[in-house]
Formats: structure tokens, C-alpha cells, sequence
């Protein structure tokens, strides 16, 4: 009865409302970034030749591309080993556990920030329990610099990496370790030949996640790096707020977004993008 | 371990707050309410307090309707476009947010919404459709599309059969986009520090330029306050969908 060909189905009444608000208020002014990119404030290529004409843009971004990788590393590799230890729990302890997973997932980027903010200053905790155990003599300077904004961002993520990998952890047929034990492999043989490579797509996917997610982040970097860690996204929040400059602005949010696209389209291909964000398999 | 590692360090804010001294440090030995009751005196913060309730509550009411409309609308066509739909529906939550708030910044200008609490509701809604779409679209996964054939074959009309079959089955996912929904909004402060000014202070947006001026604790005993509602706002959801596991265990 649905199907019949040319006939709209009824459903997409349903889904006209969301899919117009979306449309007007959200597609329509974002294709208009990347119309301003090519036209503010002359029409031509010239705010994409800046790129290659000021330093100051090139260390932008490479700034920004390094923190996203070593913030991706360190996230997935906290992801991973938090994603084996729930899947191998208890039922009991993995239902606890979920819930902390996802209490942190959802305190505020700012709380989580601020608290960074008191944990790593010159008399933060961290630096005076250091000192009063005789770790260190001087404090350490943790802030307004790349540890510090690195540390609040693997912070961040290590949630949204967990994500992924516990999805496809959860998928293993544990049997085939079991068989790996039998043939006589070591623990440690049977995960890095066995455990490993079967959650490759797990890993491969939690990583371009954390890089997507990366590569916008600009609350963490703004507050911890305080002005001495200049990512993308504050540099983008300049231009449009300090300096009015909505054509280098647009052109590096032109820059982001595609990249963000293509990872997206990447990563689609090792997984269903809606289990990535904790709703679970659409279908 | 690696877990506390993710949920500790939010709670240094705890300590803080009860420093009595009128800078951030930690207290030591002596513990001080003073920062809370300025907190819930200050016109500034009530005021912050109660806008960013406003626009929370009227994100969420907006954000479930459209989001579950489409989500029901997605899983009963069966179109080859259906699942881009889905995908297009679902980029507001995965693109930067930083790329969102130019997007915004530069809708709303020309319509004269800029730091109104129109302007920010609209934008705060797009923002958080998507997560009820997802969550709706889970629910919807469990349900028997069976149970709708047979309410139409009874002949219920559709507007009833949506009522009174799917909508009943679909309700934990409703209930919890519509509480993402609004921790999203109660939260957002990318989009929001570049389409509001004055008029409208959210409560994230005053803490960020406590956070940035870094000296008054009120903030600390602020992001207090917020803790303790999102870890309301989860014991709230945990009851729920407890009740409803209990309710559908007796069912069977």
C-alpha cells in the first residue's frame, strides 16, 4: 500500500515540519558561509590564497590539526581500555558503569572545563598535592598552554570514544577467543592477533569521531589554553566577533566543514552513524 | 578507575563552592554557604537562572514534537531517500558547533532576532531535534509495526491509531529526547555567546565570563547547581524507564 510508486507517502507529512525548519534555518544560512567565503569581501579566491600567505593561518592550523591527533590518540586509547573493561564486567558492574559513562557524557563542557581550571592552576590541587607529596619543588605550569588544553580534551572525549568501540565490542562472538585459548595462543597473543583486528572498526571509527568532534572544540581550548593555544574555532569566534571579518571566517569554516563532511562520509562506511551517538541502530 | 578518572575531576567544583574566602581557592578547614546564598540572591543569576530555564523548557517542547513528527515520519515511509533524510536531519548535532553559531549568527541578524529569546529557542531547537529524532527512532525500532496494521485494519483513523497505539509504545524515547532536549539547551554556550548580548544572559553564558574573569567563587557554586540538576535530571530518567522495564515485565 506504500509503495505505490508515485504516490508520496503520508510519512513524509510528518517529517515536513523538522525537515523545513532545518532547511531555512539551518542548511539555508550555512550555505550562505560558503557563498560568503567566495564573495567577502571581493568575490574571487582571495580569502583560500591567505591561507598559504600568512603564517599566522598555516600555524593555526596546524595547531589545530596536531592537538586533534594527539587529543584522538590518547581519547581511544583511554576509550579502548574502558570499552573492554565494561564488556568483560559483571552485568551488575557494566549497568553501573554505563551510568557513570553517561552522567559524564552529559555535565556541562563548561563545569568539566572550570574544574580543570582549579585542578591544574599554579596552586591548583594537583600541583600542591605534587609538592606536598615532594613529586615536584616548583609548580607545573598545566595551563594556558597545549598539556593543558590536550588534557582537557581527552577529558572530553574519552566518552564519545567509548561509544563506538563498546557497540562493537558488544557485537564479538566471544567463541572465537575461546578457540584461540584452545589452539594454545597466550592471553596476550589471542588479543593482539585475534581481539585487536576484530575491533578495527570499532577503533577506526571512534577515531575519526574524536577527530570530528576535535577539530570544532572551542570551549576547552578558549578557557585552558588562555590565548596562548590558538585553535580554528577561536580564531573563527575572532574574526566574527573582534575583527568583523566574515570572509576569512567563512573560508575557514568552509575549510572545517568539509573536512568534517568527508570524515563523516569515512567513517559512515565502518559504521552506522546513528549507533555512534549512544541512540542505539535505527533500523 | 579510568571511569572515575571521567566523572572526579567535576567535583572539585564542590569544595571550591564552599570556600568562605572571596576568591577561588579551596577551603581549609572552614566551610562557608556564603557563595550559594549569593548565588540565589544576586538578581543577575536569578534572572540567568530562570532565562535559561525559559528557553530550555520552550527547546524542548519544540525540539520532541518536530523531532518525534519525523521520526515516526521516517519509519513508516519506505523511500530510498528516507535514510539521507535521516542523515541531512541529523547534521546539526555533528557538525562544530562553532560553525553552527556563524550559521546562526548570520540568520539571524537580518531577521532582527539577535539576543532575543526567540532567536535563541529557534536555534537552540535545530540543535537538539536530532537527538530526539534518535531517540525516538530507537524506540520506534522495538515497536511492532504489526500493532499499527492491526489498529488500521480495526479501523481506527490514523490520527488515533498515532495516539493511542504508537505514541503509548514510543513514550520512554519521547521522554528521553525531550530531557535531552533540554539539557542541551540549559548547556549550550558556543551558539549562544554569538546570538546573545544583553538582553538575554543564559546561565552558561554568565558562567563563562566568570570563568574567563577566573576570581568569583559564585561560579564555582553555580557549576554546583548544575551537577546536581543533571544528575537529577538522569536519577528522574533511571526511575522512568525502571518503572516502565517493571510495568512490562507484569505485562508478560
Amino acid at each position: 500500500m506504500r509503495v505505490l510508486g508515485r504516490h508520496i507517502s503520508p510519512g513524509w507529512l510528518l517529517v515536513a515540519p523538522l525537515l523545513l525548519v532545518v532547511l531555512a534555518f539551518y542548511a539555508g544560512p550555512l550555505a550562505n558561509i560558503l557563498w560568503l567565503s567566495v564573495t567577502d569581501p571581493e568575490p574571487g579566491i582571495g580569502n583560500y590564497q591567505k591561507l598559504y600567505q600568512t603564517d599566522a593561518l598555516g600555524r593555526i592550523l596546524w595547531t589545530t590539526f596536531r592537538i586533534c591527533l594527539i587529543t584522538t590518540f590518547f581519547s581511544v586509547a583511554l576509550g579502548y581500555s574502558v570499552a573492554y573493561a565494561m564488556v568483560h564486567a559483571h552485568a551488575r558492574n557494566q549497568h553501573v558503569m554505563l551510568t557513570f559513562l553517561l552522567v559524564s557524557f552529559w555535565i556541562s563542557v563548561l563545569v568539566r572545563t572550570f574544574a580543570w581550571l582549579m585542578l591544574l592552576g599554579r596552586n591548583g590541587l594537583v600541583n600542591e598535592s605534587m609538592e606536598a607529596i615532594g613529586l615536584i619543588s616548583e609548580p607545573v605550569r598545566f595551563m594556558r598552554n597545549e598539556l593543558g588544553v590536550l588534557i582537557g580534551m581527552v577529558h572530553y572525549m574519552v566518552p564519545y570514544a567509548v561509544l563506538p568501540l563498546l557497540a562493537n565490542m558488544q557485537t564479538l562472538d566471544t567463541r572465537v577467543m575461546a578457540a584461540s585459548r584452545n589452539l594454545g595462543a597466550t592471553g596476550t597473543q589471542t588479543f593482539w592477533r585475534i581481539y585487536l583486528p576484530l575491533t578495527a572498526p570499532g577503533l577506526i571509527a571512534a577515531s575519526l569521531l574524536v577527530f570530528i568532534l576535535s577539530l570544532g572544540f572551542y570551549v576547552t581550548p578558549a578557557i585552558l589554553g588562555g590565548g596562548k593555544v590558538l585553535m580554528v574555532a577561536e580564531y573563527i569566534s575572532v574574526q566574527l566577533l573582534v575583527t568583523l571579518n566574515w570572509g576569512t571566517a567563512a573560508m575557514l569554516g568552509t575549510l572545517m566543514l568539509f573536512s568534517v563532511l568527508a570524515l563523516l562520509w569515512l567513517m559512515s562506511r565502518f559504521m552506522q552513524l546513528s549507533a555512534a551517538f549512544g541512540g542505539g541502530a535505527t533500523r | 578507575m579510568a571511569l572515575l578518572f571521567l566523572v572526579l575531576p567535576a567535583l572539585i567544583a564542590i569544595p571550591v563552592s564552599l570556600t568562605p574566602k572571596r576568591f577561588l581557592s579551596m577551603p581549609k578547614g572552614d566551610y562557608s554557604w556564603r557563595h550559594f546564598e549569593f548565588l540565589f540572591s544576586s538578581p543577575e543569576w536569578l534572572s540567568s537562572f530562570a532565562q535559561s530555564g525559559i528557553i530550555a523548557v520552550s527547546t524542548a517542547v519544540l525540539a520532541t514534537a518536530l523531532g518525534t513528527l519525523a521520526a515516526i515520519g521516517l519509519w513508516r515511509v519506505t523511500s530510498k531517500y528516507s535514510e539521507m533524510v535521516r542523515a541531512f536531519l541529523l547534521l546539526p548535532l555533528i557538525i562544530p558547533q562553532i560553525i553552527s553559531a556563524m550559521a546562526f549568527y548570520r540568520l539571524l541578524i537580518p531577521l532582527g532576532l539577535l539576543d532575543t529569546y526567540a532567536g535563541l529557542i529557534l536555534a537552540h531547537t535545530v540543535l537538539a531535534a536530532p537527538l530526539v529524532l534518535i531517540t525516538v527512532s530507537a524506540s520506534l525500532a522495538n515497536f511492532d509495526p504489526k500493532l499499527e496494521q492491526a489498529s488500521r485494519n480495526l479501523g481506527a483513523p490514523a490520527w488515533t491509531t498515532m495516539r493511542r497505539v504508537i505514541l503509548p509504545s514510543i513514550r520512554p524515547g519521547v521522554f528521553a529526547g525531550a530531557l535531552f532536549a533540554f539539557i542541551l539547551s540549559w548547556d549550550e554556550i558556543v551558539v549562544t555567546l554569538f546570538i546573545s548580548k544583553f538582553n538575554v544572559y543564559t546561565l552558561p553564558r554568565r558562567m563563562w565570563n566568570g570563568i574567563r574573569e577566573n576570581t568569583d567563587p559564585t561560579v564555582a557554586a553555580a557549576a554546583v547547581v548544575l551537577i546536581a540538576v543533571t544528575l537529577g535530571a538522569f536519577a528522574v530518567s533511571a526511575i522512568v524507564s525502571r518503572q516502565r522495564a517493571q510495568t512490562a515485565l507484569k505485562e508478560d
